[in-house]
């Protein structure tokens, strides 16, 4: 049985825990110092042998991005913590910011400090209007008792700390789509290379991480190297927030080392909703491909989850029970790509309209056998072959449903209607029934 | 521009202000934008033009950029902005329903406002509280684990000018205006307001307690 | 100036060998391998891609199969195609395109599906049908039938972004070729994506289209005063480089097929820069011009006037047949004959006398500055043997004797001096009277080019939009103190040092011949400095004709005429005894002495009396006989006893001289009966008895080649004048500033409304501080001279004080027609109207 391990949650019971009062009694800030007094190279070093991997769902070792700046030039170099958590499922770091903004805010000075940053910024994307307020708060807050600012702690090292709201749009997630956004402009990703670490905000060498990412560095400084590389698997070391949603008993955050299973999951979270039977799943939010019950003993780390056909992603556990129909989840996230797409290239941009008019047909029962074969052909045009991973997330959840249930799909066709009754994967009652007879009214 | 000078004096005194968060002068657009919303209640043309002024580029360079953005609204909004996660866990959990219901109940349809002005609707997308579906949000604050009866009651009371308090945020839900001026990044002094942590961000935590799990660390 | 080449480049370049389709190809390091591929003539379909735009990367037209070296130099394949217009090659690579590879053959034809799922069928009526990259591609590898049979998007057609071009949004595959120039290479980024996703598309700020409650937006930040949208003087540009047909021009939009056009290779007769054009005409009517591709040059852009001014050539009152003024005081059609005849006999009795009168007072020629270099050495060659004087000037606009020194010591015969090449890679540039968006267009596109990286000062009296996209930094200056301001430029001042370094250059307008001493310190300061000179004009003819000697004081190839031994070496050419020893006068005192009734006959070109603020219809009145040589039936024709008619550019050959000393010649687009300038002066010289040798184009060139460029010692002094001191202040009594808009009435932009339409507001310039010395009224001021006034709304601008500046000729400000002065003068200026 894997116990959990509540490191970055450990303190989010608290009273007022987003206080800095409330950080500080629990150990807050005591990393910082202990940063402040290590060398740079030595924090660098430590997180590279941690083996922290990014928890914002690529996986990319931080210690290796941090590492890819290129020598002080003299000019600035930046921070910027994506704060813009939109993958669908994925619902980890706005808990983590609304519970404890500190353990952010010190993973930024402590960040910024090993890379020679003065100047760091949390994107937050602009739709949670109160983890905004605690974010101003906790910057706020840790000016005044000198955690930010001039001279930190009197160690010579400034650093201040802007926190930024983004205006609703999910592809300000791509690190260079998010760094074109702090910029003030349309949130379209940049063309690589240069990488961020060479030009990035304003052209500056820039370190773009994700916000569970820098709120692992204080505990990676403050209890060591071996403590972090003590829990996960051999490539994929210490804990993460696996955030279950859907038909589970007690969806929520689970704080656990990598390698967990669904399974062990589930079983914490009082089993499916119900008593009833799992259908299908994400491992890492919607643009993962999705796993079935035959995936419940994958153990979620990086490696492994990979091997099964997937990714591990942001470790966002969306849980589907048997009512679920899968055409109808996969058209809504298909339309949410379409409504996310940038619009920069043709891949995403055309393809994403076109697969959705295809599953919306397919899903009320107007599809034809061609559909599912032209669904696969549309998806392979995009594949691979977009700007960005935008593109290739779209196609995850049609490639992968239709391996798994392609069945499924010819039912609607064949029957000309969706065999689900939908109120019945609703958490409450109401009458299915009525709302077809008014849609077709 | 067409606003009165007292409001371009704020207006200006607010904008340089966010200018002087960034080191480049056009970082500072997304925040005017949601400053120009707190001001107009949407993106006004009258916005555009101040906001060009401001950073320095074309009124093309600027809806460029105010009609990428799902936040920022091209006619004026209603008092609150009620949306509802129909993204597909929020949707199959529930969400498809409530809209259905609301909308029903509202009269308008997705990006419409009512005709008091009261309610602007919308069909959002994932909003990251999927562990809290079906997930809507007013003025961008949490009302979790939503059911239709629920939501609205939660409408009523808008209609009928009752303050609304959000599962996980302040008090009381402020206006659209007041919400898009602290995120144009204005402080409203209500980040310690709370209606306690909801408990699926606590049930892995309570879970470790129980079983001393944590200790050991 | 017989050099039409850039001197070639020693500087070593790193390159890289890579195999593309199994053929190698070596190619400097950094170049993408799209254009590696064409090197090798192997072609790889594309739309976003452009060469002179920066890489997009957005269509995804061109990906390819690619493998590179790792570390240990084993050869990787990438796991996904490639974009071949982002990706740079690396030696060792090896690259499959469509044509060997099947993958990347099948991303290609994913990617085609895909853009045309949402394209209409309409290329039968499209206008870039049978010149289209998209329909080219769809059919040499689309699908023959869609597997799309969902709803396409529409939009309403066709969206004006401006009075000139038009949008088909469901059209547009998004590419940003448009809205990358605008930003990239125009610095107008007045259109731009709008809209998200499957709805994104190119656009203004356009509250309707973009769904936005209110009004359009007018005021500081709007485009230009007007508020209008989208009034770049470069737009058509996008037109051009859109590779599909959702950019239209308003002009050709539905008039032609392309493979109804006849192409011909021009030379633009807009400016001074010698564009390169293609004109596309269908029997003999020209219906649209484009750029051409001249990489040293106009590299793929001209201005919009390059483009679209076309149309004054056709206009209704063209003249096609020669006309005599009868006794009936009309004129009227006549025959060549009839017409030369009558031609002859009043250009003789103004040279010999009538028998009557014992003392004939002369002839004298204004050419006008549109002139060809051949028409400029016919019309020079023609006063000096003909009519026996040196009374020629094409300077129908401010001039002075020391700009004559400064082009006879400077200019004429000094071949190619400073090049574009020169002007994009020059650390420091220095401008003086001379606006390079306004007053060559192209001139500008080059400084832009090296945003970032070059110093750009102005003497100005503000910064222009122009000179703001130049990022330049103004030398405050009221117009006629340039030759002080120049003198400023020393010691350790930000510009003396700017123009120390290697390969700056310093250019100087045809605006400072209003600024005594201007000319002499420029050539002061780039001795200084170190810093190259440049001359450059504003119309096209301005530099072929200093070369051939259409001025009052220089022969051909610079000779002064004052210098014996320079007049011997013409005359002896000339195979002519001797040519007329003392100067002559410039066009401005041609005109003062006609209309005074001391000169009995004048030979006038593409003159507009409107252009000069001397009063040409008052000498033209007075003056005993005009003979007209003329496209149009122009005002001067009013006067004219005799209208010669004349072929307009495209139906003729001949040379610009651009502002480079680049010979750019040109042939003749569409064969019409017009003949040149020099030939219908070879003729009327014939029947004056003498053989001027300007019958071809040929003849000349051999003459000017033979004849060569001024020895030192025949050439005029460098100037020596004193700076003027120009003592502007706030008050009532204000300097007058003004220069032609690029877009503006000038006679060569008639007929073309929607050109018309994207050109500026007229408004009148003042400061802050003027403005209130002043005292405005609703917005307005009043600007008076002694002869007449403008009334024009005022922009309160960042600028010097005790200046006004207002448009030479845009609607509702013809400066030189209704004050009659020249920038540098005095004008009233009260607020109100």
């Amino acid at each position: 049985m894997t116990e959990l391990t509540p490191v970055l949650s450990a303190t989010w019971d608290a009273e007022q825990s987003w206080k800095l009062s409330t950080y500080e009694d629990h150990g807050g800030y005591r990393a910082l110092k202990k940063a402040l007094g290590m060398e740079q190279n030595d924090i660098v070093q430590a997180i590279k042998d941690s083996g922290l991997r990014g928890r914002g769902g690529a996986g990319f070792p931080t210690g290796m991005k941090w590492g890819f700046l290129p020598p002080d030039d003299g000019g600035p170099r930046y921070l910027v913590v994506n704060a813009d958590e939109s993958e669908p499922g994925t619902c980890k770091d706005i808990p983590t910011m609304l519970s404890a903004p500190h353990v952010l805010i010190e993973g930024v000075a402590i960040t910024s400090y090993a890379i020679g940053c003065n100047h760091a910024f949390i994107y937050l994307r602009g739709e949670v209007t109160h983890v905004y307020r605690r974010l101003m708060q906790a910057v706020r807050e840790a000016y005044a008792a000198g955690h930010l600012g001039k001279n930190i702690h009197g160690s010579g090292f400034d650093l201040d700390v802007t926190v930024h709201a983004g205006a609703g749009a999910y592809i300000c997630g791509e690190e260079t789509a998010l760094l074109d956004s702090l910029e003030g402009r349309r949130g379209q990703p940049r063309l690589k290379p240069p990488f961020p670490a060479v030009a990035g905000l304003y052209a500056r060498p820039t370190v773009v991480n994700n916000v569970e990412s820098v709120s692992s560095v204080p505990a990676i400084i403050d209890r060591g190297v071996e403590w972090f590389t003590s829990m996960g698997t051999e490539r994929s070391k210490g804990m993460g927030l696996f955030s279950l949603s859907g038909h589970v008993e007690r969806p929520g955050q689970y704080e656990a080392p990598l390698g967990i299973t669904l399974r062990e999951l589930i079983d914490m979270a009082g089993g499916m909703r119900g008593g009833k039977k799992l259908k299908f799943w994400t491992p890492g939010g919607s643009s993962t491909p999705i796993f079935t019950e035959e995936h419940l003993d994958t153990p979620l780390d990086y490696e492994s989850v990979g091997a099964a056909g997937s990714m591990l992603g942001t470790r966002a556990l969306q849980i589907f029970d048997e009512t679920t129909c899968v055409v109808r989840v996969v058209t809504r996230w298909t339309e949410f790509y379409k409504h996310e797409s940038c619009g920069k290239c043709t891949p995403c941009r055309e393809g994403t309209f076109w697969l959705t008019q295809i599953l919306k047909r397919v899903e009320n029962g107007q599809g034809t056998e061609a559909d599912i074969q032209q669904l696969l052909d549309t998806c392979e045009s995009i594949l691979g072959r977009a700007f960005c991973a935008l593109g290739d997330g779209a196609t995850s959840c049609i490639s992968s449903s239709i391996q798994y249930f392609r069945e499924e799909f010819e039912q609607h066709i064949a029957e000309g209607a969706c065999p689900f009754d939908h109120s019945k994967s609703a958490l409450f009652e109401y009458d299915a029934a009525k709302v077809t007879e008014e849609a077709h009214a | 521009m067409t606003y009165d000078a007292d409001t371009l004096a704020q207006l200006r005194k607010d904008a340089n202000d966010i200018v002087g968060r960034y080191p480049v002068k056009r970082s500072a657009l997304l925040p005017l934008l949601h400053l120009v919303q707190s001001v107009d209640g949407y993106v006004s043309p009258d916005g555009i033009a101040f906001c060009a002024d401001v950073v320095d580029l074309t009124s093309a360079e600027v809806s460029a950029v105010a009609t990428f953005y799902t936040q920022y609204k091209r006619r004026p909004n209603g008092e609150y902005q009620v949306g509802v996660c129909t993204t597909a866990l929020c949707a199959t959990m529930g969400g498809d329903e409530i809209w259905r219901q609301l909308s029903d109940k509202c009269g308008v349809g997705h990006d419409e406002t009512t005709a008091d002005g009261k309610i602007s609707l919308e069909r959002i997308e994932c909003n990251a509280a999927c562990d809290y579906a079906p997930v809507m949000m007013v003025n961008w604050e949490f009302f979790d684990n939503m059911t239709p009866d629920r939501a609205l009651r939660i409408v009523d009371d808008i209609l009928e000018g009752r303050d609304v308090k959000p599962t996980r945020g302040p008090n009381k839900v402020s206006t659209f205006k007041e919400t898009e001026r602290v995120l144009a990044g204005f402080e409203d002094g209500k980040a310690d307001e709370d209606q306690g942590v909801g408990d699926p961000t606590l049930v892995g935590l309570k879970i470790a307690r129980e079983q001393g799990w944590e200790e050991q660390r | 100036m017989t050099s039409t080449a850039d001197k070639a480049t020693t500087e070593a370049v790193e390159t890289v060998t890579l195999t593309i389709d199994s053929r190698e190809v070596t190619v400097p390091k950094g170049t993408l391998i799209i254009r590696a591929a064409e090197q090798v003539g192997i072609d790889i379909p594309r739309f976003c891609d452009h060469p002179l735009l920066k890489p997009a990367g957005a269509c995804r037209q061109c990906l390819v199969d690619v493998a590179a070296p790792d570390r240990e130099g084993n050869v990787r394949p990438f796991p996904k195609p490639q974009a071949s217009c982002t990706m740079t090659a690396m030696d060792g690579m090896v690259v499959n395109t469509q044509h060997s590879s099947e993958s990347a053959k099948k991303a290609q034809e994913g990617v085609m599906e895909l853009l045309l799922i949402n394209h209409p069928l309409d290329c039968p009526v499209c206008d870039k049908g049978g010149e289209c990259p998209l329909q080219n591609q769809a059919m040499s590898s689309g699908r023959t039938e869609t597997r799309f049979i969902d709803v396409k998007r529409v939009f309403e057609k066709p969206l004006a972004l401006s009075s000139e071009i038009l949008l088909d949004r469901e059209r547009c595959v998004l590419c940003q070729r448009c809205t990358r120039f605008s930003k990239e290479i125009a610095g107008d980024a007045f259109i731009d994506l709008q809209n998200r996703g499957a709805m994104q598309q190119i656009g203004t700020f356009n509250e309707d289209v973009l769904n936005f409650d209110g009004y359009e937006p007018i005021g500081v930040a709007a485009e230009d005063e007007s508020g209008r949208a989208f009034s770049s003087y470069f737009s058509g540009n996008t037109v051009q480089i859109c590779p599909v047909g959702a950019l239209t021009s308003a002009s050709y939009r539905f008039r032609s097929r392309p493979f109804d056009l006849v192409s011909s290779a021009g030379i633009s007769e807009h400016d001074s820069s010698g564009a390169a054009i293609r004109t596309d005409h269908r029997r003999g009517k020209i219906l649209r011009r484009l750029a051409d591709n001249d990489p040293v040059v106009n590299e793929e852009w001209v201005t919009d006037k390059d483009r679209f001014a076309f149309t004054w050539q056709n206009l209704s009152d063209r003249i096609t047949r020669p006309l005599v003024r009868g006794e009936d005081g009309e004129l009227h059609e006549a025959s060549w004959p009839e017409a030369l005849a009558a031609a002859a006999k009043g250009l003789r009795t103004a040279l010999d006398g009538d028998g009557e009168d014992a003392t004939p007072q002369g002839a004298a020629v204004l050419p006008g500055g549109r002139v060809t270099m051949e028409d400029a050495y016919a019309y020079q060659k023609f006063a000096r043997l003909v009519l026996r004087t040196n009374d020629v000037d094409i300077r129908t606009r401010v001039a002075s004797d020391e700009e004559q020194d400064f082009l006879g010591s400077s200019v004429a015969g000094t071949g190619m001096g400073v090049t574009f090449t020169d002007l994009e890679k020059a650390p420091a540039v220095l401008l003086a009277g001379f606006e390079p968006e306004d007053e060559g267009g192209v001139v500008f596109l080059r400084l832009r080019k090296s945003l970032g990286r070059q110093r750009v000062f102005t003497i100005a009296p503000y910064l222009s939009r122009g000179a703001e996209k130049l990022d330049a930094t103004l030398l405050a200056t009221a117009p006629g103190g340039e030759g002080k301001a120049f003198a400023a430029v020393k010691g350790s001042t930000d510009a003396a040092e700017a123009l120390k370094q290697d390969g700056a250059v310093i250019i100087v307008g045809e605006r400072l011949a209003g600024a005594p001493g201007a000319f002499t310190q420029a050539l002061a300061l780039a001795k200084r400095t170190g810093a190259k000179l440049a001359w450059i004009p504003r119309r096209a003819g301005e530099r072929g004709a200093v070369e051939a000697g259409a001025l009052p004081a220089l022969l051909p190839g610079g000779r002064s005429v004052t210098e014996a031994s320079a007049r011997d070496a013409v005359a002896q050419a000339w195979g002519a005894d001797a040519l007329p020893e003392q100067a002559g006068r410039s066009a401005s005192a041609i005109i003062a002495d006609a209309a005074a009734g001391k000169i009995d006959a004048l030979v006038v070109g593409g003159v507009t009396p409107s252009d000069l603020s001397d009063d040409l219809t008052a000498a033209l009145e007075a003056t005993g006989f005009v003979l007209s040589l003329e496209v149009r039936r122009s005002e001067v024709a009013d006067y004219a006893d005799v209208v010669l008619p004349v072929a307009p550019p495209s139906e003729k050959s001949g040379t610009f001289v651009n502002w480079e000393g680049r010979l750019r010649g040109f042939a003749t687009a569409i064969k019409t009966d017009a003949m040149s300038d020099h030939r219908v002066l070879d003729i009327l010289a014939r029947e004056l008895g003498v053989h001027l040798g300007t019958g071809a184009v040929a003849e000349i060139s051999q003459q000017l080649g033979s004849l060569g460029a001024a020895t030192k010692a025949e050439r005029p002094a460098a100037p020596k004048v004193d700076a003027a001191k120009v003592d502007a202040k706030a008050g009532s009594e204000l300097v007058l500033a003004s220069w032609h808009l690029l877009v503006d009435e000038g006679a060569l932009q008639d007929g073309e409304p929607y050109l018309a339409g994207t050109g500026r507001t007229a408004v009148a310039r003042l400061s802050r501080k003027t403005a209130d010395a002043v005292g405005l009224k609703d917005g307005l001021v009043t600007i008076s001279s002694g002869t007449g006034s403008l009334e024009l709304p005022v922009v309160i601008t960042d600028m010097i004080d005790g200046v006004v500046w207002v448009p030479a000729k845009s609607p509702g400000s013809w400066v030189a027609q209704e004050l009659g002065v020249e920038p540098g003068a005095r004008v009233t200026v009260k607020g109100g109207v």
